[in-house]
């Protein structure tokens, strides 16, 4: 046998949607995570409840690499309808683990077999009839831990993790655990490379979180007070994450009051209508949803932008367009976020490139929402967002909420009344507005998404428009200013740079160190926010050639960017995209680039 | 000598609104005449009315009552939502909907019968023409079958009433009236805004440039002619003693959540207001019979408004500040804790 893999192997869980093969999965990367292995999971699931093939990526690195892996080293194949498919993703020299009664007749021969009969198993050891299936991939989950090498210890965290509210679960699945760690003992001698070896150094002080759940922590330390959704994957977790916090932080035990309201609407329209009456009405509001949604919601996104509603929209972006693959990832709705509704509209993305932004980027935007008075989106994916990533803990916020710009009743007085709800008067675009139920009898105004004065009033007046309109931009203009700034390392010196957003982050970072390591060491500037920062120019006239990288197919933001340049910095960007609804890989950034700068790979 | 003031110490002036910029002699211009007189009189605090509307003739009038209080003219049909998330955003406010049949009855029909379907409290006009008269007379989908539009085509299909698909959802509240008949349109509107929940009220009102022909069913002649209404209303608010003094048997008077009453003077028939099936009933006699049946046709004091079903406090969700609405430090480390 050759040299040991050791912290380095991507596993392949290929099993069926509904057969509960997800706790097993989530196990596996507890235990692997506790012994102190940083753990990449991806699960790649289809739109289905039961019966559909589903697949779970678990990469594992010692450097702590997040992106997805092209390469499986480890397949466990559950599936049968898939089988044959599957053993072609695996590397030469990797590992199958495979249902006993798959044949493995005229199929490859460079990969190590082990077989296991998981159903007559799971039929003549686990007595529970109802939870024999569940239990079976349990089972899996004990083979691997052999296979590679994980202590009991781990697998038994990671059982009681997975089952904090059901503890009386634990046991059964532990002894499940033990039915495939026992056969693996007693029938097989290790014939492959690949062995998970306790490590220190990268995971300590890290937790696992998906996206969803760190937004959902997120808006409920901003502040939200009201939500209405429609389900929608991949956002709905987002909601039901909030809906969790608030039974636990915003619910009085005694008498059922609660500091929240979270709707489930009749569609999207509705939902995002009942925020900005939410918002209008001075609570923070917010809706989630996902680029279907995000279409239907183009007409009150005009309204919030052009009558000065703050809401917070949460686009968890899968791929479209229209149905398109329901639960594959995107970054493909930045464009039309970025101008949604008709006329001349421009709104604040907020960027989160990683768990921790989820959370911090969704607390922080109902601040910009109230500061600015208009629509803010927080732009996540279904990678980002329903797949659990290491993360270092996160912070509890030191400010206040900055409610922006509200004239209450001492305020009116003080003025004498003398106001106008769309008169800039500090100069800065943002101008002052009163809630509904100030006690002043000038507090009042109509709020309308037709034509209007400086005083709120009905006009069609054309230099009323154009001012109105030169304000609202002049506005975003000052916003553009105070959102998160990119965040730029230029520590390699090189006359090349890339530039990402979002969830390609964690495979710019990979790719980085491939690049270096093959003599192409690149600078990094990653958006964190639309509209464009000026750091965004400033980083491509100091770089030859500069990639933008997104996963999207028409080069979106690529496109934002050269809009962005002045005429002779154009022609120095370029564009590297994904869009095949999986997450990018590492890979998918060094090829095409080193390819383009003629490093052979 | 200076002009009378009502309960809370208000001129009538005081609940006013821009000039109007409907046709003369639109019913709708009626309505907020009517409005202004119930809101004067119930003593409405202006400070605490939130006006909201959709798109369209009807949906304009909110800038014509009430100056000084908020209003929100929002996109066509969705005024429902936007009630519904002010109204969670703070549940003192007293929502004041105005929408048309066009609003209403297609375009918002949807969240017209979720708004229904959660009882928002919220008091819902429809100024009910049967046409469309911003874009210059097309019918809506109120018009009556066979209806003639004023160029002369039919219209052919079945119209939509708001009142009985209210009822058929269980609507807490639901009332037809007439612009032209302001002693019934009053009193329900003040009836509506006592009432806890969602209150509709489809009040006809004639389009004069549009459709107020010979052939149309929502002409003032027409409904003139036509209308049957079910019982006399009167509304005596909570600040006012009740003072009944008819014939036992000819009224029925039912207490609203804020201790004021209404009152109904049998005409006909005796009509019991909180008999859902009864009100469907005469809806359809009367439209059998041809008749445009008015008042109160349905109400029910006894259920939840969505506000109180959602368990949210009677102080406003958008004065809570970060002391009450994020986890304190322990807590938040108790979640970090569970990441781990």
């Amino acid at each position: 046998m050759t040299q040991h893999i050791i912290n380095d192997l991507t596993i392949q869980a290929a099993t069926v949607n509904g057969s509960g093969s997800q706790t097993a999965n989530l196990v596996l990367t507890r235990a692997i995570f506790h012994m102190g292995i940083p753990v990449a999971p991806k699960n790649v699931f289809p739109s289905n409840i039961e019966g559909l093939p589903t697949w779970y990526q678990l990469r594992v690195t010692q450097e702590g690499h997040m992106a997805r892996s092209d390469k499986v080293d480890i397949l466990v194949a559950f599936n049968p309808s898939t089988w044959r498919q599957d053993l072609k993703t695996v590397r030469p020299g990797g590992v199958v683990i495979h249902e006993e009664v798959f044949s493995t007749a005229d199929v490859r021969s460079d990969v190590i077999y082990y077989p296991v009969p998981f159903s007559k198993l799971a039929k003549a050891k686990i007595q529970n009839d109802t939870l024999r299936k569940q239990l079976t991939n349990m089972i899996y989950v004990g083979v691997v831990a052999g296979v590679l090498g994980i202590p009991l210890e781990a697998l038994e965290h990671g059982v009681k993790r997975q089952f904090l509210t059901k503890p009386k679960a634990v046991q059964v699945n532990v002894d499940a655990i033990k039915i495939g760690h026992d056969y693996w003992q007693d029938n097989f001698s290790k014939q492959d490379p690949y062995r998970l070896e306790p490590m220190t150094g990268i995971v300590e002080g890290k937790v696992l979180v998906e996206g969803n759940q760190a937004a959902a922590l997120g808006a409920l330390m901003g502040g939200v007070t009201v939500a209405a959704w429609y389900p929608i994957t991949p956002s709905s977790s987002v909601c039901e994450n909030l809906i969790a916090y608030s039974e636990r932080f915003r619910t009085d035990s005694k008498t059922g009051e609660k500091l929240i309201s979270i709707v489930q609407a009749e569609d999207e329209l509705a939902a995002v209508g009942m925020a900005i009456g939410a918002g209008w009405a001075g609570a923070r509001a917010m809706t989630s949803t996902s680029g279907p949604g995000i279409s239907l919601m183009a007409e009150f996104v005009g309204l919030g932008y052009y009558a000065e509603v703050p809401v917070v929209i949460f686009d968890i972006q899968r791929i479209g367009p229209s149905t398109g693959l329901p639960t594959r990832t995107s970054q493909a709705d930045v464009a039309f976020a970025f101008s949604l509704s008709h006329g001349d509209t421009r709104h604040i993305v907020l960027l989160p490139g990683t768990v921790e932004e989820c959370y911090e980027f969704a607390r922080d935007a109902f601040d910009y929402a109230d500061r600015f008075q208009t629509p803010v989106f927080m732009l996540s994916d279904l990678d980002l967002g329903m797949n659990l990533w290491m993360t270092p803990e996160f912070k509890y916020p030191e400010k206040p909420f900055d409610r922006g710009k509200v004239l209450a009743k001492a305020d009116l007085e003080r003025l004498a009344g003398e106001w106008g709800r769309y008169r800039d008067v500090d100069g800065d675009g943002v101008t002052y507005r009163t809630l509904p139920g100030t006690d002043h009898p000038a507090a009042g105004y109509f709020t309308r998404g037709s034509g209007h004065d400086e005083f709120a009033r009905y006009t069609e007046s054309a230099e009323a428009y154009a001012q109105n309109m030169d304000r609202l931009a002049r506005k975003l203009e000052t916003a553009r200013h105070t959102l998160p700034a990119p965040i730029v390392d230029e520590g390699t010196g090189s006359s090349t740079g890339l530039i990402a957003f979002g969830s390609t982050h964690a495979a710019v970072l990979e790719a980085r160190e491939a690049l270096a390591a093959a003599g192409k060491p690149v600078d990094y500037l990653r958006l964190r926010a639309l509209p464009l920062s000026d750091e965004v120019a400033a980083f491509v006239s100091r770089h030859e050639r500069v990639y933008v990288v997104e996963q999207n197919r028409d080069g979106q933001v690529y496109d934002l960017v050269r809009l962005a340049l002045p005429a002779h910095l154009v022609d120095r960007v370029r564009s590297i995209r994904h869009y095949n609804g999986q997450p990018i890989p590492a890979v998918a950034i060094t090829e095409p680039l080193l390819q383009t700068e003629g490093v052979p790979a | 000598m200076s002009a009378t003031l009502n309960h809370i110490g208000l001129p009538r002036d005081a609940y006013k609104g821009a000039a109007t910029t409907l046709c003369a002699g639109c019913g709708h211009n009626s309505i907020t005449n009517h409005m202004i007189k119930a809101l004067y009189e119930l003593g409405i605090e202006p400070h605490r009315l939130a006006k909201m509307s959709g798109i369209g003739c009807s949906s304009k009038t909110p800038a014509y009552f009430v100056e000084s209080a908020h209003g929100f003219n929002g996109v066509h049909g969705r005024m429902p939502s936007l009630t519904t998330g002010a109204q969670l955003a703070n549940r003192q406010l007293i929502m004041l909907g105005v929408s048309g049949d066009g609003d209403t009855a297609s375009i918002g029909l949807g969240q017209f019968l979720h708004m229904i379907r959660r009882n928002v409290d919220c008091t819902y006009i429809i100024e009910d023409n049967g046409t469309y008269g911003l874009t210059k007379g097309q019918f809506s989908a109120t018009a009556d079958l066979g209806s003639v539009q004023k160029k002369g085509a039919v219209n052919t299909f079945q119209p939509i009433d708001p009142c009985a698909v209210a009822l058929t959802l269980g609507c807490s509240f639901v009332a037809r009236s007439f612009s032209g008949d302001g002693k019934q349109v009053v009193p329900l509107i003040k009836a509506a805004i006592a009432h806890r929940g969602t209150a509709i009220i489809d009040i006809i009102s004639p389009c004069v440039t549009f459709n107020d022909h010979d052939g149309s069913t929502k002409s003032y002649s027409w409904v003139k002619d036509h209308e049957e209404s079910i019982a006399d209303v009167s509304f005596i608010p909570f600040f006012e003693e009740v003072h009944v003094d008819y014939e036992p048997g000819t009224i029925r008077d039912v207490e609203l959540h804020d201790g004021s009453h209404i009152v109904l003077k049998k005409l006909g028939e005796d009509h019991d207001p909180t008999d859902r099936r009864a009100a469907m009933r005469v809806i359809e006699e009367g439209r059998a019979a041809g008749h445009l049946v008015t008042g109160l046709l349905y109400l029910d004091t006894t259920m939840d408004d969505f506000a109180t079903t959602e368990q949210i406090p009677q102080r406003p969700l958008k004065d809570l500040g970060e002391g009450e609405l994020r986890p304190t430090r322990d807590q938040f480390a108790q979640v970090m804790s569970e990441f781990a």
